[in-house]
């Protein structure tokens, strides 16, 4: 026995190890397969050794070949064997290979569950931690529920670099077994402000990832994640929360409007453009309302600054912030579209995508042209087929994006796509296709120019086809042959059309293709006979079926099924024609009624949208289901298919007319009787069953130019300058008209102001075209709901987190294994509560009262859910008195009553009021300008009739001017950038600049305003008093108390005092009256009494210390300037002595 | 030139979904493709779709003498804030390796993902400060030298004898030549 273990430690000299097998490996380049099988030989040998150290060195060696891509599952059981080796150094060997290979499917995982709970109580932190870390790459829903517990524990570990680990791994716990979230919820969030930067960072990691998934349920979190926003140093955790806040603003507007002016002040102080990228995209998110346009603009500023940097990276997210802000401003980013542009010519492949994709959201009716142009010349320059693939594929997006709304000439689009069919070698020919099938089939106005285009297409099918093989571009043939078909009516040169594709060269196209075009050969036909029939050409009508039966046979050779049987059957019904006109009997009627009736385009969710009648179960059995051994020969058919009801009449030909008629008719029968079949089923809205015609339709207006006719094949440049010329024309007659309308009202002595520029709805429309809206069944379900991923893996874990825990509720437990090794974290825990017992202690008292509210509620109505029910509204309470007032941080426990009736919501001030409109106002401090402010007007319709052009207008004194666009006069208004419809409110933004801040303001004004209803339109007026308090000129600033009592040390401050009696209402709601109506923020407060902090816009520092007697309040101030200080308080006296 | 990816299992790596060695390597290969074609002076970050079945994921890479180093990430992630990682990932190898230079990691791939594993689990980012992670890995790496290591004394003699006949190794990467700005890395020590 002895001698062998000699004898294997000095085999073990000469085993490789994992260096020795890399170098092997490099020195056998170019037999590399052999000598790795050899290799694997040698490790299964070391496996089947004792010796622990030898089968570690072989797991190592493992680990490595499954990085080079050779499959090691079959060793999973040594992997476990050296995890729960009791050296560190073999344990995390085999971690590290558990986590490289095990999966959900490795079978063996489960006999590891004890070793991993073993491992992470082991008494070793680095034991735990490798513990950990394999977990995190393997854990299954098993492990999850099993371990849940033990990770738990962990979160309160006393060393921190097992806290943050734990805290990471809840989160793969939370995905692989949802349950858990709930119970470990509050632990989690207790680590949002753990002692431990790391752990706490971690902590904020993990809430971010579980709130970009289903954010509404972190929503209540919102203060939480604010101080941490205000307070956090660390950059990592900075981005984290403003990317979490960029998730949370949509939901709650008022949310945005909070964070805006610290966000401001971070894009301000920062140099970081990591976070500016983050700020900015945020800002853009948090000012979905009108306000913030100069956050918005300065955002966009930096942003082009960025772009225009000649760093690649910064240029690169520059692109993509823009392209977020995009989606919620996209005036303020299309004026940048110079750059964007340019961006296109970038070397660089990312940049260039980037660029794409904005101007994808930059473009509406104006520029669609002219950006395109550009995009064409692209795809003449470019470069490899992949990013002209690309360029093409965005050209076709964004002329149809949101129901082709930017496209304004349909003919210069169809001379896009035909331009776009002479790029070799693109895979997209068949997105060229379906656009020109789109197009044709929904803009009815466009058809005839589609048909002349397609025909020519066709004409010139050698230049596209010529090469079919290697490029999918005969694709667009399929289009063509298919809308000259359709609407060969439109066709001028119908014989020229039908010969072109009757050419033999046609026979080398794909089978698809050639099958619609012999189908739609037989519309051209059958339309060609109609006219010549018409118009008394007999002969001519011979001869075209004569051509017809002379060349389908060499479609009836195909070697593609469908192209011979479609033909086989189409040149028997010919033949049989021909044979009827030798009789000179009239056929063309009844040839075109085998191709009667319109298409329709169908929605592509329109099956799903079909909702269920009432009182059927499509679980239901219809008949007893068959016995087994039927079942098998029997294949499911399908009731309804959207493919076959667009083709169906293409089957039909190869029966004769009267059978026709009849199935049809049949068929008309049962699709009326079909509960399933979308287009049948009656509507009050829509009475068209028996009135076949297009007039029902469903039809957008949609705004279109003449049609203009281009000879030739057809050049989209040309359109692009008649589209210029007509504007130019239009804006002629428009200016034209406006100095009419000035000279008119010049008479009147009114002053009109020509502010405005030329917008969108300035282009005005040439002509009219209707889009032919995708049908929908009738009473469809408006969900989106079908948008969503049924496996979506986060789904799982949208859970209400607000709900108080239930009894039931509890992570699993094992508790009747491995006891003794449970107890040393147990026992650490209590240390750490000493550590963490702050938020804890007030998490308690919460926690209690809500009990007490509802044990009292319980009592009187017995009803279990009230408690559930109280604790929610206690957190949204919180989150209300948040939004309302983020500076009162320390008062978190006790939601003021005001809140609960509703004073503190509004901000707003009633300016003036009269029968037809209220305008109420706030007004902010700027804080990129230390003279202005800025003053927040919501106008409110009160009447039934139509305001409109409103014009706002202040009579300035010499300290506070309005601000007013450059060139006009100090009595010149400024005109509200809206109109209101009855009932409907809105609201602007006037800037004023003002000298001196130190004494409160009042500006005398008018609101000049047009009612229109049906009576007419009056002229109306309403005056109004603007008041500049001095704590409108105060912006809410936190501040820590070390730097508050050094700037009270600093002794150039002044003093005074106020004293307040008779005050009733609780100190703490007194406190934030005072930040919410004065713009400050608690710094500290002890008991009854608080030091206050705020600043005004030119750098005022305004403290206060304010103090609770019996019945009265005693407020101390300090502050730059004694006369402000003076204002202030007396301000202050005013809110205070109305309590 | 001799060039190796360094295709980290890196934040939000898919890895752990898609199992399959197969499928792994040639994810690593088409990202070697993508990256390797790639000019010095364009940006780090390529929008690869395609590769990994989703729009969300992106490479963002760095590249270090004949070294790529190349992370996957989600949008829930920042840009900039990887490339820092990145830089500090490479920064910590030097630091642990002692001047590292490529041969280090590929004959001790193990100990790269140990030191990767401090900064990077399940996906998520650990931690970000050099010294900490540099503390944890020495005192892994004492602990390892305490129990007398994986192989003892008499193999690591051979080993240095097989050593003998390396061809000459190239010595440090120069990872001070770095073309990227790299913003306040300072704040993430």
């Amino acid at each position: 026995m002895a001698l062998k273990m000699v004898k294997g430690s000095i085999d073990r000299m000469f085993d490789k190890n994992l260096q020795d097998l890399v170098r092997g490996i490099r020195n056998h380049k170019e037999d590399e397969a052999k000598y790795i099988s050899q290799c694997i030989d040698e490790i299964k040998q070391e496996l089947k050794q004792d010796n622990i150290a030898v089968k570690a060195n072989a797991v190592c060696k493992l680990t490595y070949l499954q990085m080079l891509g050779y499959d090691i599952s079959w060793a999973a059981f040594n992997i476990i064997e050296v995890m729960s080796a009791s050296k560190f150094t073999f344990k995390r060997i085999g971690y590290l290979a558990a986590s490289q290979c095990f999966h959900e499917g490795t079978d063996v995982i489960m006999l590891t569950t004890n070793q991993i709970r073993k491992d992470l109580s082991s008494p070793n932190q680095y034991d735990t931690g490798v513990a950990l870390t394999g977990l995190s790459c393997f854990v299954t829903p098993d492990l999850a529920r099993d371990l849940a517990n033990d990770i738990m524990t962990l979160m309160s570990h006393t060393k921190p670099y097992i806290r943050k680990k734990a805290v990471l791994i809840m989160y793969k716990v939370f995905l692989k077994y949802p349950e858990s979230l709930r119970p470990a919820f509050p632990r989690l969030k207790e680590k949002l402000e753990d002692p431990d930067p790391g752990v706490q960072s971690a902590a904020v990691n993990v809430i971010c990832e579980l709130a970009r998934r289903n954010p509404k349920n972190y929503l209540s979190l919102a203060p939480l994640f604010f101080k941490l926003m205000t307070s956090s140093t660390n950059n990592w955790v900075l981005i984290k929360i403003i990317k979490l806040f960029g998730a949370l603003t949509p939901l709650e507007p008022r949310l945005g409007k909070k964070l805006i002016e610290p966000l401001t002040n971070l894009i301000h102080r920062n140099a970081d453009w990591n976070l500016c990228f983050c700020v900015a995209v945020l800002i853009s998110l948090s000012s979905g309302m009108p306000n913030h346009s100069a956050s918005i603009q300065l955002c966009v500023q930096k942003l082009r600054i960025l772009i225009e940097d000649s760093d690649q990276n910064l240029k690169y997210l520059g692109l993509l912030a823009m392209s977020k802000i995009l989606k919620t401003h996209p005036k303020s980013v299309q004026s940048h579209k110079d750059l964007i542009l340019q961006c296109l010519d970038d070397k660089d492949e990312s940049i260039r995508l980037r660029a794409l994709d904005l101007l994808y959201g930059m473009v509406s009716k104006k520029n669609l042209m002219e950006i395109v142009k550009k995009l064409m010349i692209h795809v003449d320059k470019a470069e490899g087929t992949t990013y002209r693939d690309e360029l093409l594929t965005k050209i076709i997006d964004i002329c149809s994006q949101s129901n082709y709304q930017y496209i304004t000439n349909f003919e210069w689009y169809i001379s896009i796509l035909v331009e776009l069919t002479r790029l070799e070698g693109t895979r997209h020919g068949h997105l060229i296709a379906a656009q020109m099938l789109d197009v044709a089939i929904r803009v009815k106005a466009i058809r005839k120019f589609a048909v002349s285009q397609m025909a020519m297409l066709l004409d010139n099918a050698h230049l596209i086809a010529s090469n079919t093989q290697r490029n999918g571009i005969c694709e667009v043939l399929y289009a063509a042959a298919w809308i000259c078909g359709e609407f060969s009516e439109h066709l001028e040169e119908a014989n020229q059309t039908l010969e072109a594709m009757l050419r033999p060269k046609v026979t080398t196209l794909p089978g698809h293709i050639q099958a619609v075009y012999v189908q739609n050969m037989v519309k051209l036909y059958a339309s060609i006979l109609q006219q010549k029939e018409q118009s008394g050409e007999k002969e001519a009508a011979q001869e075209i079926t004569q051509l017809m039966i002379e060349r389908l046979p060499q479609f009836v050779q195909s070697a593609d099924l469908e192209v011979q049987e479609r033909a086989s059957c189409i040149l028997q019904l010919i033949k049989y024609v021909q044979k009827l006109q030798v009789k000179e009997v009239p056929v063309a009627e009844e040839v075109i009624a085998l191709f009667a009736g319109e298409l329709n385009p169908v929605a592509p969710k329109a099956q799903k949208k079909v909702p269920v009648p009432e009182g059927l179960d499509l679980d239901a059995w219809i008949n007893e289901p068959p016995s087994d051994s039927e079942s098998e020969d029997e294949k499911p058919k399908t009731i309804f298919h959207e493919e076959e009801q667009r083709h169906s009449r293409h089957r039909q030909p190869e029966i004769d007319e009267e059978e026709l008629a009849r199935r049809r008719e049949a068929r008309k029968q049962e699709q009326a009787n079909n509960p399933f079949y979308i287009k049948s089923s009656p509507s009050p809205q829509k009475r068209y069953q028996d009135t076949p015609g297009v007039e029902h339709i469903p039809v957008v207006q949609i705004d279109l130019s003449v049609p203009l006719k281009v000879p030739g094949m057809p050049m989209s440049d040309q359109y692009v300058k008649l589209e210029e010329e007509r504007r130019h024309k239009q804006k002629l007659e428009k200016d034209k008209k406006k100095k009419k309308q000035k000279k008119e009202k010049r008479g009147k002595h009114h002053r009109h102001n020509s502010l405005h520029t030329e917008s969108e709805e300035d282009i005005a429309p040439a002509h009219h075209v209707d889009i032919i809206t995708e049908e929908m069944p009738e009473n469809a379900l408006p969900s989106d709901e079908d948008d969503k991923d049924p496996n979506d893996p986060y789904k799982a874990l949208d859970i209400d987190l607000d709900k108080p825990l239930a009894d039931s509720e509890k992570l699993p437990v094992q508790r009747h294994r491995n006891v003794e090794t449970l107890k040393s974290p147990d026992a650490e825990v209590p240390l750490e509560e000493k550590k963490s017992k702050k938020p804890k202690k007030k998490e308690k008292k919460h926690k209690e009262k809500e009990r007490d509210k509802g044990k009292k509620k319980e009592k009187e109505k017995k009803v279990v859910e009230e408690e559930e029910e109280e604790g929610k509204k206690v957190i949204l309470q919180d989150l209300q008195y948040f939004i309302s007032c983020s500076s009162c941080h320390h008062s978190e426990e006790e939601p003021p009553q005001s809140v609960q009736n509703g004073t503190l919501d509004d901000d707003y001030r009633l300016l003036a009021e009269n029968p037809y409109i209220k305008m109420t106002y706030d007004i902010q401090g700027n804080l990129q300008n230390d003279s202005q402010v800025t003053v927040s007007v919501i106008f409110e319709n009160k009447s039934t009739s139509f305001l409109k052009s409103m014009e706002l207008n202040v009579l300035d004194s010499l300290n506070t001017k309005m601000l007013r666009p450059e060139g006009s006069s100090v009595h010149d208004g400024i005109p509200v950038p809206f109109q209101l419809p009855p009932g409907i409110s809105n609201e602007a933004q006037f800037v004023f600049t003002l000298q001196s801040i130190v004494m409160a303001q009042k500006l005398k004004g008018t609101l000049s305003f047009i009612v229109k209803n049906d009576e007419g339109s009056t002229h109306e007026k309403l005056d109004f008093k603007l008041h500049f308090s001095c704590a409108s000129y105060l912006i809410t600033t936190p501040c820590y108390s070390d730097a508050f009592a050094k700037l009270l040390e600093s002794g150039d401050l002044h003093m005074s005092s106020i004293k307040v009696d008779g005050i009733s209402i609780s100190f703490q709601h007194l406190l934030a009256k005072i930040c919410f109506h004065h713009h400050f923020s608690v710094v500290e407060r002890v008991d009854s009494c608080a030091s206050m902090y705020s600043r005004s816009i030119q750098g005022h520092h305004v403290c206060l210390l304010v103090k609770k007697g019996e019945n009265s309040v005693s407020i101390d101030g300090k502050c730059n300037d004694s006369t402000l200080l003076s204002n202030l308080l007396d301000e202050m006296k005013e809110t205070l002595s109305k309590c | 030139p001799l060039s190796c990816p360094e295709v980290a299992p890196a934040p939000r790596n898919r890895f752990r979904a898609l199992r399959a060695e197969e499928v792994q390597q040639q994810i690593i290969r088409d990202t070697f493709h993508l990256v390797l074609k790639r000019d010095d002076h364009i940006c780090n970050f390529l929008e690869c779709g395609s590769l990994f079945g989703g729009s969300d994921y992106k490479l963002i890479y760095r590249h270090y003498a004949t070294l790529y180093f190349v992370f996957c990430v989600d949008s829930s992630e920042s840009e900039l804030g990887i490339l820092d990682l990145i830089q500090v990932f490479v920064e910590t190898l030097d630091k642990c390796f002692e001047n590292v230079c490529e041969l280090d990691l590929i004959f001790h791939m193990d100990k790269v993902h140990h030191i990767l594993q401090e900064m990077v689990i399940g996906g998520m980012v650990l931690e970000t400060n050099m010294n900490e992670i540099v503390a944890q890995v020495e005192a892994q790496g004492k602990l390892e030298k305490a129990e007398g290591g994986l192989s003892a004394a008499p193999s690591r003699a051979v080993s240095a004898v097989k050593n003998i006949n390396l061809p000459e190794i190239p010595r440090n990467i120069n990872i001070g030549d770095i073309n990227i700005k790299v913003p306040n890395l300072s704040q993430f020590m």
